[in-house]
Order: structure tokens, then C-alpha cells, then sequence
């Protein structure tokens, strides 16, 4: 096995579909003469052509308005959005049409669609660009909500919401890029709505996903110093959201920390506290605790962002507070 | 026609008792006899049922709360009825209280109340859902510790928290479950072996035989209750004892006879004879049927006999009421059925209320006498030995006799020897004779 970034990962998805199946286009700002803002798609346009990687105007309900009637019309769009932030200047699009439409209309019509959106603070770009509104989204039944926080992971998912037949928002970290892992080669399909144990402990359950996964394991290395050992749930998928693993973990060490990027108001963890009450009850031997950002708009200084921001130590500290 | 329900007295020295928990909410419906509340007396924890059918219009007072007796607790309407002079409670204010004194009918209409809508001091909803402590406040445990406690019949209150404020946790209730296994596990009592063959205990003085740890065990509440009621009974009131004993040959072949008559469950026992013979006796005299208060002696009207029910964790005294006037197979029968509810935890108020005088009977355990403590405010209270083959001098020969002695201890501060002894004897006129017990 290969051990490539995730940014590598994301790119063999999407060139091995695109290879595959020639419905599959993409669209979005920059992505072919530059090659993605981020480098996911460098080579693309040369490779695949104009037709199948389209440059679009700076104009996000025009992006996923268009990929919404490709959609429609038997294509498989995958849409960027440079950032997620600028998804709710396309938020009627995804959540009121997107989301909607195949249930709305009695099933007459499937929407393959896959917007995929950079999201995530820390890279000092000011509160509006540093969002983590994962939540917001996974709020809306019929949009299927992704975010990876391994590269083995973001390829085996981006493959398999490129072959679902539902609207899916796919959530990539902006500072997990970098990241480097074993990512199989060839054909690898992770299913949606599978959580998974990311690493087994029998002391608390730590819950994350995404760039929080990063953290945590971080923490439980830490924690495993002390001889606490925390077993680490990555939720993958925050819509469906499968809390079988959960439960399960739960019920063998009776306390729980949800680690999660976005605010803690309104929020994943705020959602698996509430189905750890609601699910396993007599089993709880402590209260839920929720790491999360601190509520303010995320300042550009780096040293106040990076307080704002959850840390490994905030992981720590709430997993000794439930022990 | 509202119906007020007050806190009910239950035992001639009750003023007061908490009422624990509120079984039925603000606006449920009620059936007569049902179960409203909860209430802890010095006694026991204890059922109060419902005086009336209808609506529970309204909660005068708040869970936790000291209530003194005949003060109105709860109001129970007809559907849909306006109650509009809502009675005073007058109970003292307290963090508890004072929620439930906000109940006013002008802040909230009782249709909002039947909507399950609870808006009032936080104390008063925990107290509902969580257990209480001795000392009335809220008992924190994790759902799992709770768990586990329940399923090994372990007391919360007797579990010390190390949690984040004090809150018991599974690490807790393990810790506590490894000091007290005998609490949890009656059957593994290190003083009998668990290999069925040895139904014999160990031989003593075996070589290399392992001698058993010291148990801790936690002391449960009706325990400490009964502690705290037999020092005070045995410090401060001068018990005297007078025994005799009885000839119950008569008595037990009549027992005999009428049992023959009778199915097997209602089969009478001979305490249900001796309760009859003390509550006629006790018709004669009144001052043995007594109470001392602060300032006088109260013979009471009503002859009830407490009979003492040994249960798991501890005694309770059931009260036949107006034995004296009621024929041994109703006695017999209500105190079966109220033993049985006393063993199962589910004793009513009715059943342990009133008492006059008591009696202990510990017959069925081969006992030749023994003596008992006044249950306050009582003046005395007869201990009853088993019925025994005894040798016995009739017409100056040594003959088999059915002998059964009883023991009476008595206040000295309400009568003396000589009238105890003379309750003793007339007390023979009945057991001796017992057909007088059914005339």
C-alpha cells in the first residue's frame, strides 16, 4: 500500500471515477487551467479535457445551480466549492433543491451529485473563511453529509459518493491536505454512513471525525502514557449518521468526550450526547463532555485562532474530567 | 365537590412526616383508594391513597417537604372543576417549600399543569426523578451506578461519591459492592459453606480452616430507625416486666379443631388467639391500653394491637385495629394480609397506624421467654414464648403440661406491678379458657 497525502487520495478518486465513468465530470473555481486552489485537480484539464473539468465563474449558486441541472440530466457532477464558507451563498441550492427534489417529486428523478467543499479554521484567514459549519448541513434530511479524516478514508469515500445516486456534501479539511497515510490502491470503496473504530480503548470513548480525529489520537497517545486508554470512534459520516460503534464503545467504559471542530451550540457533539442519553442510558456513568471551538467569530491573529481552536490538551482535560 | 387530603397521622405519636415523592402529577387522574404520594415517617415509608375519585387538581406541597399531620396536601377535583378556595398549607418555608407555595391558581391554569408543564424551582423536579438522602437532599448518582446498585440490592445512601460533585459512580458502587458481599449475597454469608452436601456447618477447631474477614455491613434506614426508637424506649422509659405462664393445652387443641374447619391459607395461628385474649383483656384495663404524652395519659377507646412482623431488614409493627371486636378469622386474615405487605415493602399507612399496645411473638422459634421494649408511645407490650411440653405439679404429681409463657413489659411511669399483674392474670381468663375468645 501506497502511503500518499490525502490531497494525493482525493485526487486518485476522483481521476480513477472520472477514468472510469465518463459521466463524471467536475466543475468549480479554478479547478482546471490552475489545477484546483488546492491542487487536487492538477493535471486534469490536460488529461480530461475542457468539457469534463469546467472552469466556472466566482459565483457558488451558479456552481451548484448548474451541477444541480447536470445532475438532473444524467451527468455525475462533482462540484467544488473553493471553501465552505462561501456554500451559503449556494445554501437555497443545496439544502432547499439539492436535498429536496427526489423525495419532493414522488422519486421521478435522482441527483448524483457531489459537492465536495473545503472547510476548517487555522490557516489565518479570517472569520469568514474559517468555518466548520458541518452541523448546519447535516441538519437537512436528503443531504448526505462526508467528512474524512484519513487519506484512506477520503478516497474510499469520494469514490463511493461519486457512484451514490444521492446529493452528498463531501467535507475536506483544509489543513489535512498534508496529511500522509496507507491508502489502498485501485478500487477502494468505503460505504457512507459507516462509523468506525479508529483506534480500540476501554477506559472512555472519545468521538470525532475529520481534522478532530488528528487531535484525538494525538490525545489518547498522551492519555495512554497515564494509562488511560481512550478508544476513539471517527463518525466519517455525520449524515447518515451511525452510532452503532458509538453505543457500542459506550457501553463498555461509560463515559464519552465528543471532540468536534464547529461550535459546540447546536452541534455533533451536542447530537451524539443526546443519542448516548437517549440509547444507552443506564449506562452513563458520567456526564457527556463536548470539546468544540470557542464561541466567537475565529480571529485571523495566529495566536488567538489557534486558542479558539480545539486542542490536544482540551482533549485531555475533558477525558480526565469524565474519568 | 373538591376533596382535600390531608397528611394522614400514622401512630398516635406522629406530628409530622415528609412527603417523599408525588406518585400521581397535576392534573392525573385519581381513583379512589389509589396511590397519590409517598410519605417517610419515623416508621416507614409509606403509601398515602386517595380519599376521592376524580382530577389531582393541585399539589399543596413539594416533594421533600416536612408536612404536619392533618395539613392539606393535595386537592382532588372533578373534571374540569374550578377550585377556587384553595386551602393553606401553612407549612414552614424552605428552599422546597417556597416552589411549591408559588402554586398559586393565578400564576398557572390547570390546564397547563395537565400538560405536564413544570416551571418551578429546579430542587423540586430533581427530587422527583432522583432518590433522596437521609437528610432530604438529592441523592447523585450516575444512571449506571444506579443501575448496578438496583440489580445488586445495594443502598445508595450508604455509598460514598467520589465523582465530579460528589456524584456516585461505577467505581463507587464496585468499591462498596466489595465491602459489604454479604449484603449483596445472602447465600455466600461465610459462615455457610456453599458446597451442598455440608448442610452441617464446619467442624470447629479444624486445623488450616479459613477464618472469615470481618463484614462491614452499611446500616439500613429502617435499621437505624429501630435503633434509634429502642434507645431511646430503653433509655427513657422505666420498663418493668411481669411473666406468666399459660396452660394452652385447651387453646391449641381448639386451634386444632377450628383449623380442621378451615382451608390452608387461612389457617389461624395461635398469635391470632393471643391478640384476640389481650385486646378483651385490655377492654378491662384501660390504663395498659395507654399513652403517655407531655402532660397526661391518654387511654385510648380503641383497642389496636401492633403485632411486631420480623421482615429481610429488620421488624415492623402491622396494627389490627379494634381487635377486640373482631372475630378470630378477621384477625387472622388481616394480619396475614398485612404481614405479607409489610415483607413485600408495600405497607399502606393504614397498616402501622394507631397502635395501642403491642405484642412480639417469637413462639415459632422454640422459645421458652423472652422480654421486649415498649414501642413508645405505648405503655407495655407482651413477649410470647413457644408452647412447650413442660413437666408440671397437678394435685402434687409431676404431670406433662402445654405451657406457654408470656411476658409483659410495662411503663412504670403509667402503671405498677401490681396492675400488670393483674392484667397477667385476667389475660389467663381468656387463654385458658378460650372459648371465651369466641363468645
Amino acid at each position: 500500500m501506497a502511503r500518499i497525502t490525502m490531497r494525493e487520495a482525493i485526487s486518485q478518486a476522483l481521476w480513477e471515477e472520472m477514468e472510469r465513468d465518463p459521466k463524471v465530470f467536475i466543475m468549480g473555481e479554478e479547478v482546471g487551467l490552475w489545477g484546483g486552489t488546492y491542487a487536487v485537480t492538477k493535471g486534469f484539464y490536460d488529461h480530461f479535457g475542457a468539457d469534463r473539468v469546467r472552469d466556472t465563474p466566482i459565483a457558488e449558486a451558479a456552481i451548484i445551480g448548474g451541477a444541480i441541472g447536470a445532475a438532473l440530466t444524467g451527468l455525475r457532477p462533482v462540484a467544488e466549492l473553493m471553501t465552505i464558507n462561501f456554500a451559503f451563498s449556494a445554501f437555497d441550492h443545496i439544502v432547499n433543491q439539492a436535498a429536496k427534489m427526489h423525495m419532493m417529486f414522488g422519486g421521478q428523478m435522482v441527483l448524483p451529485l457531489v459537492i465536495r467543499a473545503v472547510g476548517g479554521g487555522g490557516r489565518q484567514l479570517g472569520a469568514t473563511h474559517s468555518q466548520t459549519p458541518d452541523a448546519i448541513f447535516a441538519h437537512f434530511p436528503g443531504l448526505k453529509v462526508v467528512a474524512p479524516g484519513t487519506p484512506a478514508d477520503a478516497k474510499g469515500l469520494l469514490k463511493a459518493a461519486i457512484r451514490s445516486q444521492d446529493p452528498i456534501l463531501f467535507i475536506e479539511h483544509a489543513t489535512l491536505y498534508q496529511t500522509r497515510g496507507e491508502v489502498p490502491e485501485g478500487d477502494y470503496i468505503v460505504p457512507i454512513g459507516k462509523s468506525t473504530v479508529a483506534r480500540p480503548g476501554k477506559d472512555v470513548t472519545i468521538v470525532t471525525y475529520s481534522k478532530m480525529l488528528e487531535i484525538s489520537l494525538k490525545a489518547a497517545e498522551t492519555l495512554a502514557k497515564e494509562g488511560i486508554e481512550a478508544e476513539i470512534v471517527d463518525l466519517r459520516s455525520l449524515r447518515p449518521l451511525d452510532m452503532d460503534p458509538v453505543i457500542e464503545s459506550f457501553k463498555k467504559t461509560n463515559r464519552a468526550v465528543v471532540v468536534e471542530e464547529g461550535w459546540k451550540s447546536f452541534g455533533v457533539g451536542s447530537e451524539i450526547a443526546a443519542r448516548i442519553y437517549e440509547e444507552a442510558f443506564d449506562y452513563v456513568d458520567a456526564p457527556v463532555k463536548r470539546v468544540a471551538q470557542t464561541e466567537v467569530p475565529l480571529p485571523y491573529n495566529h495566536i488567538l485562532e489557534q486558542m479558539m481552536l480545539p486542542k490536544v490538551e482540551d482533549v485531555i482535560s475533558a477525558v480526565k474530567e469524565v474519568l | 365537590m373538591a376533596e382535600i387530603v390531608a397528611m394522614p397521622k400514622l401512630g398516635f405519636d406522629m406530628a409530622e412526616g415528609t412527603l417523599v415523592r408525588w406518585v400521581i402529577v397535576e392534573g392525573g387522574e385519581v381513583t379512589k383508594g389509589a396511590v397519590l404520594a409517598e410519605i417517610e415517617t419515623d416508621k416507614a415509608t409509606v403509601e398515602v391513597e386517595s380519599s376521592a375519585g376524580g382530577i389531582l387538581y393541585r399539589q399543596l406541597v413539594a416533594e421533600g417537604t416536612i408536612v404536619p399531620v392533618g395539613t392539606p396536601i393535595a386537592v382532588i377535583a372533578a373534571p374540569g372543576e374550578e377550585v377556587k378556595d384553595m386551602p393553606e398549607t401553612g407549612v414552614e418555608p424552605g428552599s422546597v417549600t417556597a416552589a411549591a407555595e408559588k402554586k398559586t391558581p393565578d400564576e398557572k391554569t390547570p390546564a397547563a399543569e395537565s400538560a405536564g408543564q413544570k416551571a418551578e424551582a429546579p430542587e423540586v423536579s430533581t427530587a422527583q426523578h432522583g432518590q433522596v438522602t437521609p437528610d432530604g437532599g438529592v441523592l447523585r448518582a450516575s444512571p449506571l451506578a444506579r443501575r448496578i446498585a438496583q440489580e445488586n440490592n445495594l443502598n445508595l445512601n450508604q455509598v460514598t461519591g467520589t465523582g465530579p460533585a460528589g456524584r456516585i459512580t461505577r467505581r463507587d458502587v464496585e468499591i462498596a459492592l466489595q465491602r459489604a458481599p454479604a449484603a449483596v449475597t445472602p447465600a455466600a454469608a461465610p459462615l455457610r459453606p456453599a458446597t451442598a452436601a455440608a448442610t452441617l456447618p464446619a467442624p470447629s477447631g479444624m486445623p488450616g480452616a479459613p477464618i472469615p474477614a470481618d463484614e462491614h455491613q452499611p446500616i439500613e434506614k429502617l435499621r437505624s430507625i429501630i435503633g434509634r426508637r429502642m434507645v431511646e424506649s430503653k433509655q427513657q422509659v422505666p420498663h418493668f416486666y411481669v411473666t406468666s405462664a399459660y396452660d394452652v393445652a385447651p387453646l391449641m387443641e381448639m386451634r386444632k379443631q377450628i383449623n380442621l374447619q378451615l382451608p390452608e391459607e387461612s389457617k389461624l395461628s395461635v398469635n391470632d388467639f393471643i391478640i384476640k385474649a389481650a385486646a378483651l383483656t385490655l377492654r378491662q384495663f384501660p390504663n395498659i391500653n395507654a399513652s403517655l404524652t407531655d402532660k397526661e395519659i391518654v387511654r385510648h377507646g380503641h383497642v389496636n394491637i401492633g403485632v411486631a412482623v420480623a421482615l429481610d431488614s429488620g421488624l415492623m409493627t402491622v396494627v389490627c385495629k379494634d381487635a377486640d371486636q373482631k372475630p378470630l378469622r378477621l384477625i387472622g386474615q388481616e394480619v396475614r394480609e398485612m404481614a405479607a405487605r409489610a415483607r413485600a415493602g408495600k405497607v399502606r399507612p393504614d397498616d402501622i397506624e394507631g397502635s395501642t399496645f403491642s405484642i412480639s411473638n417469637l413462639g415459632m422459634f422454640d422459645v421458652e421467654h423472652f422480654i421486649a421494649i415498649i414501642n413508645p408511645p405505648e405503655a407495655a407490650i407482651l413477649a410470647v414464648g413457644s408452647a412447650q411440653n413442660v413437666p408440671v405439679v397437678i394435685d402434687g404429681e409431676v404431670k406433662v403440661g402445654m405451657r406457654m409463657k408470656a411476658t409483659l413489659s410495662a411503663d412504670h411511669r403509667i402503671t405498677d406491678g401490681a396492675e400488670a399483674a393483674r392484667f397477667m392474670q385476667a389475660l389467663a381468663g381468656f387463654i385458658e379458657n378460650p372459648l371465651r375468645l369466641m363468645l
